[in-house]
């Protein structure tokens, strides 16, 4: 075996002469504790690793063993529901020694000693493919997980297929002709991507629930968005309600050196939901990485290509699955850390020069794609980013390099979140560039008025913004009285239909038929009030009606009797207002 | 087997609180040396380790130090702190040694100060509201049981008054005992120490409290240690003996721009500013060491003091603090000057845990909906404010005007309410004395049946 002595330690970075040559990314453990690391540079004999837990006390002069393994996952029946850190260790697990994470616990993702239920769909004589189903298992109450040939396998003509039962992980359930066998879990390296047979258009909606998103800024499964903000914009609450109320399958949530309290947020809330899209309950259908701030920042690097790679395995299966990781920031920023450890040159920002490609390797995993082996089937991984730009300037060079990778920018406006404006996304600013192929999609399943509606609610939100300058060079008396009612409807619009309550249970998600008929019962009431201000009716008269307190409670009906209570109030209106008196001309 | 203690009389350099020493095969990363020079002993931490070198850094500084005649001694230990109920009512320095005098002999536990973090999994979430007394906090920005909620700070601004306010009288309503005080002065001046002591004998915190007090004339880097041994404390107290703990940690700011001295003294890297490229983590460190735990009565929440240099939010320091911790309360000059005290600008403050302090059986059921109220309305009237200074008076409506009086209600009467203590009902009756300002239909974020409750119909326009 690879042995080594440690030369030197700076933080996350331990320096050892290894006695023979090592390979890039092996894993090796670190000293007397057995610190899990990752060799990250090479120079003659001289090795740095990144070490996963906390160097305090580590000495020089302790030996290390290397694995010439690379970090790799556990995939099978079982990992949804669970709770893990950056390199995969359960932390319910890790909890059964206390309330602290103490250093040099090895425990993989799943337990090999638990047994998972299997079905068989091949029987001997089939003949299989890298990927194609072997059969299926079952997580939680709801979710199918189907057994796969492993991708880089050979295959071949089934000779032994185990029949209907449960099975220890690591069991043979499968051999074929040249003597392969398959279990029901299988390892993956986590740095490397998981192959495909063909990737596919990104021309299918990846519904979000949430109107300014879904109406102005859509996302395409497959796609990737990316969410920046600073500090106390709702990068959080956003994430978390996407996660909630999403119609993606399968959730994988990566808490990237954030908060601990969040991530004990999303384990309180998560098991209670669901939601109209699926059967089971949320929390059998999410994996959650919980690499909090204070742990350490090397795990925190690698808390991403854990999560999509799980998710990739979960795409494989058929799947439509979102990975949120909060924050990309973090995440750049413990690259920043360990390339300053490791003296390298800085780029902008004193981000590593090599920050865009690495990014690039993450967000070039997302994709709407054919799966490898049969039957025929698509899958997609749709990523979600927040980044938490400092100072909220989004110039920096993560926000920047997350721009160019991906297809919607949901901006984050401090100053709509100071007026407690949430979701806090800057119509302005933002932009998809999935909207040419995804609006016919939805104009299809709703019908042609909505790129009506979309294209009024674009132009009102224009004219909000002409009139507002207006306003502060003329004063309000220079407006016509229809402009007057115009900046009164657009707040109606900014309050009733862009403002959402993610604490409301009726409006925390909206469907798209909701999120339309909204639109349209604004428009109508516009139209109407428009209609007789032209008649004469002077804005003072209008401005008297609670339009806002009204539409704000009946905004809470649920979808079914939305449109019967909407349509009752419009006419209730269009009689008030046709009964305001009319100022002779 | 029993060591006997290693020296090397190896200096090789110094720099700044740093001392390079040479020859040591088996330094232990973060473990303290003792340097004995021919004038005393002076404590220090291994800082980086790199093949032959070992990098130290002294906590006295370095002055008066030699290459030819120190000797460098191994201590085979990280820093601890010890720990017990004896520590109660006791004033140390920055690195945990007594300041009055007697030895702390009373030890039950001596644990590493650079603790470990809690296993996320093992939280529970934050739940009970805890009742500071001031209106801007109680009411829309409610502190949360284990949470860290910080106070941003311009210079010259009271953060300290207002923190003092807080420990003076913060209660979580239902609970018998109250808070058990970690305070950890960090660079601060004598006068400010000597405030808060002050503070501390007159509401007779000094008997249920912890200090530790780097003063700004204090080593640089022993400050670095002040909130770690402060928090080591903390959550001995609250997860060991069940304490409800409240953690004062000022200034947060001098603590940053000791980790900047040292990372300049070693050439790191600097990111923004000069500060170190790794001060998010090492703040992290710091401010999660928060939170309540499964299995314990006890929590540790912390109210970190950070002065804004020149009242500018995006400062490193302040924006990273505002990253990692559950909200910031934000003080403002303009508010101090124009309106009184304590000068909470509600706009950019938040509790990001205040949903699960408030509501139904843990304040009152309309809470959220009227913090929400109350900061629409605020807010509109402060946009209204910058519109009246372009078009004048004539160029605004009836509502509009309304909002402008309901503002400087607000201010006047909610903000600013001074040292007095104000029940949770109190701080209701005057946001609803303010709300008559307003029009009723512009209450629209409020249920009907609570409008009902509270409006009167003299001296309001329906």
């Amino acid at each position: 075996m690879t042995e080594g002595i440690i030369l030197g330690i700076s933080g996350p970075v331990v320096t050892v002469r290894s006695n023979a040559p090592v390979r890039m990314f092996e894993i090796a453990y670190v000293g007397n504790a057995h610190l899990l690391g990752e060799v990250i540079r090479i120079r003659r004999d001289q090795v740095d690793i990144q070490v996963y837990e906390d160097t305090n006390g580590v000495r020089s002069g302790e030996g290390c063993a290397f694995t010439g393994e690379l970090l790799a996952v556990d995939l099978g029946p079982g990992i949804l529901g669970s709770v893990l850190d950056g390199i995969g260790r359960p932390l319910k697990k890790l909890g059964e020694d206390g309330i602290f994470i103490r250093r040099g616990i090895h425990t993989g993702l799943l337990s090999h000693v638990q047994e998972m239920p299997f079905v068989p769909s091949v029987r001997v004589g089939d003949a299989l493919r890298p990927g194609s189903f072997i059969g299926c298992s079952r997580e939680g109450s709801h979710v199918e997980h189907r057994i796969m040939v492993p991708p880089f396998s050979r295959g071949g003509i089934v000779e032994y297929i185990a029949p209907e039962g449960r099975y220890a992980l690591d069991r043979t359930i499968c051999r074929v002709s040249d003597g392969e066998e398959y279990a029901l879990s299988q390892k993956w390296r986590v740095r490397v991507p998981r192959p495909v047979q063909e990737r596919l258009p990104l021309d299918r909606p990846l519904i979000t629930g949430q109107r300014v998103l879904d109406t102005l800024f859509p996302l395409a499964l497959g796609g990737a968005a990316v969410l920046p903000g600073g500090f106390g914009t709702g990068k959080t609450v956003t994430q978390q309600s996407l996660a909630k109320w999403c119609d993606a399958d399968i959730i994988v949530y990566i808490g990237c050196g954030e908060r601990g309290n969040e991530m004990t947020e999303v384990l309180e809330e998560f098991p209670e939901l669901s939601d109209p899209w699926h059967d089971a309950p949320l929390m059998e259908r999410l994996v959650l990485i919980a690499n909090t701030s204070n742990m350490p920042v090397a795990a925190r690097e690698a808390s991403i290509y854990l999560g999509m790679t799980i998710a990739e395995y979960y795409r494989d299966m058929g799947y439509n699955v979102a990975i949120m990781a909060d924050s990309t920031s973090r995440w750049a920023e413990a690259l920043r850390e360990i390339g300053g450890r490791l003296e390298e040159m800085p780029g902008e920002e004193g981000y590593p020069a090599y920050l865009g490609s690495r990014l690039a390797q993450y967000y070039e995993r997302a994709g709407r794609v054919r799966a490898l082996g049969e039957p025929d089937r698509s899958g997609s991984v749709t990523v979600i980013n927040a980044v938490s730009p400092a100072g909220g300037d989004f110039s920096e060079p993560v926000t920047q390099a997350s721009l160019r990778l991906s297809g919607a920018f949901w901006g984050l406006d401090k100053r709509l979140a100071q007026q407690r404006h949430f979701p806090a996304i800057n119509w302005s600013q933002s932009f998809s560039l999935y909207e040419e192929i995804l609006d016919p999609v939805f104009s299809k399943e709703i019908g042609p008025r909505r790129d009506e509606l979309k294209q009024y609610l674009r132009a009102m939100l224009d004219n909000d913004r002409r009139l507002v300058e207006l306003v502060q060079l003329v004063g309000r008396d220079g407006l016509s009285e229809e402009d007057k009612w115009i900046l009164l409807m657009a707040e109606l619009i900014r309050i009733v239909y862009l403002q959402q309550n993610a604490f409301s249970d009726a409006d925390a998600s909206c469907s798209t038929r909701k999120q339309f008929e909204i639109l349209d019962i604004l428009k109508r009431l516009d139209d109407v009030v428009r209609k007789r201000i032209f008649d004469g009716v002077v804005f003072e008269e209008i401005a008297e009606i609670p339009f806002l307190g009204d539409l704000l409670r009946i905004r809470e009906f649920s979808e079914t009797d939305f449109g019967a209570e909407a349509s009752r109030w419009l006419n209730d209106q269009m009689n008030r207002v046709s009964g305001l008196a009319v100022m002779p001309k | 087997m029993t060591l006997s203690k290693e020296g090397f009389r190896s200096i090789t350099g110094m720099t700044g609180p740093l001392v390079f020493v040479s020859g040591i095969s088996d330094a232990g990363y973060g473990e303290l040396v003792t340097i004995e020079s021919p004038e005393g002993r002076r404590l220090g931490q291994v800082l980086q380790i790199d093949k032959d070198i070992t990098t130290v850094q002294v906590f006295d500084g370095t002055m008066g130090l030699d290459t030819g005649n120190c000797t460098v001694w191994l201590e085979r230990d990280v820093v601890r702190m010890p720990l017990g109920n004896g520590l109660i009512g006791r004033v140390m320095n920055g690195r945990g040694e007594s300041l009055d005098g007697e030895a702390l002999s009373f030890v039950e536990d001596i644990l590493p100060v650079t603790g470990m973090p809690i296993n996320p999994y093992m939280r529970e979430s934050p739940n009970a509201y805890i009742e500071t007394g001031i209106s801007t906090i109680d009411m829309m920005n409610t502190l949360v049981r284990g949470q860290k909620l910080p106070v941003f700070s311009g210079a010259g601004l009271p953060a300290n008054r207002m923190a003092a306010q807080i420990v003076r009288q913060a209660t979580i309503p239902g609970r018998e005992t109250s808070f058990l005080v970690v305070f950890a002065a960090m660079g601060i001046t004598r006068r400010e120490a000597q405030f808060f002591m002050d503070i501390f004998n007159e509401t007779g915190a000094v008997n249920n409290g912890v200090f530790f007090v780097n003063l700004a004339s204090d080593s640089a880097v022993e400050r670095l240690l002040t909130p770690r041994m402060a928090l080591t404390a903390a959550e001995y107290f609250a997860f060991v003996k069940g304490y409800d703990v409240l953690v004062i940690l000022t200034d947060m700011l001098h603590y940053c721009e000791s980790l900047r001295e040292i990372g300049a003294a070693r050439e790191e890297v600097p990111g923004r500013r000069g500060y170190p490229g790794y001060m998010y983590s090492d703040l992290s460190e710091i401010y999660e060491r928060a939170g309540c735990v499964r299995g314990s009565v006890g929590s540790v929440t912390q109210i970190p003091i950070i002065t804004m240099p020149d009242d500018d939010m995006t400062h490193p320091v302040v924006d990273l603090s505002g990253y990692i911790t559950e909200g910031q309360i934000v003080l403002d000059r303009g508010i101090h000057d124009r309106v009184g005290y304590p000068p909470v600008n509600v706009l950019p403050s938040l509790s990001r845990l205040m949903n699960k302090g408030i509501g139904r059986k843990r304040t009152f059921e309309s809470h959220r909906a009227l913090a929400d109220q109350l900061y629409a309305s605020y807010a509109k009237a402060k946009e209204l404010e910058k519109l009246r200074l372009i078009v004048g008076d004539d160029g605004l409506t009836d509502t509009e005007k309304d909002y402008l009086r309901f503002g400087d209600a607000f201010e006047r009467k909610f903000v600013n309410q001074g040292d007095t203590r104000r029940s949770l009902a109190e701080s209701e009756r005057i946001s609803w004395e303010c709300f008559r300002e307003l029009p009723r239909k512009e209450l629209y974020r409020l249920p009907e049946h609570y409008i009902s409750r509270f409006w009167r119909s003299e001296g309001t326009r329906s």
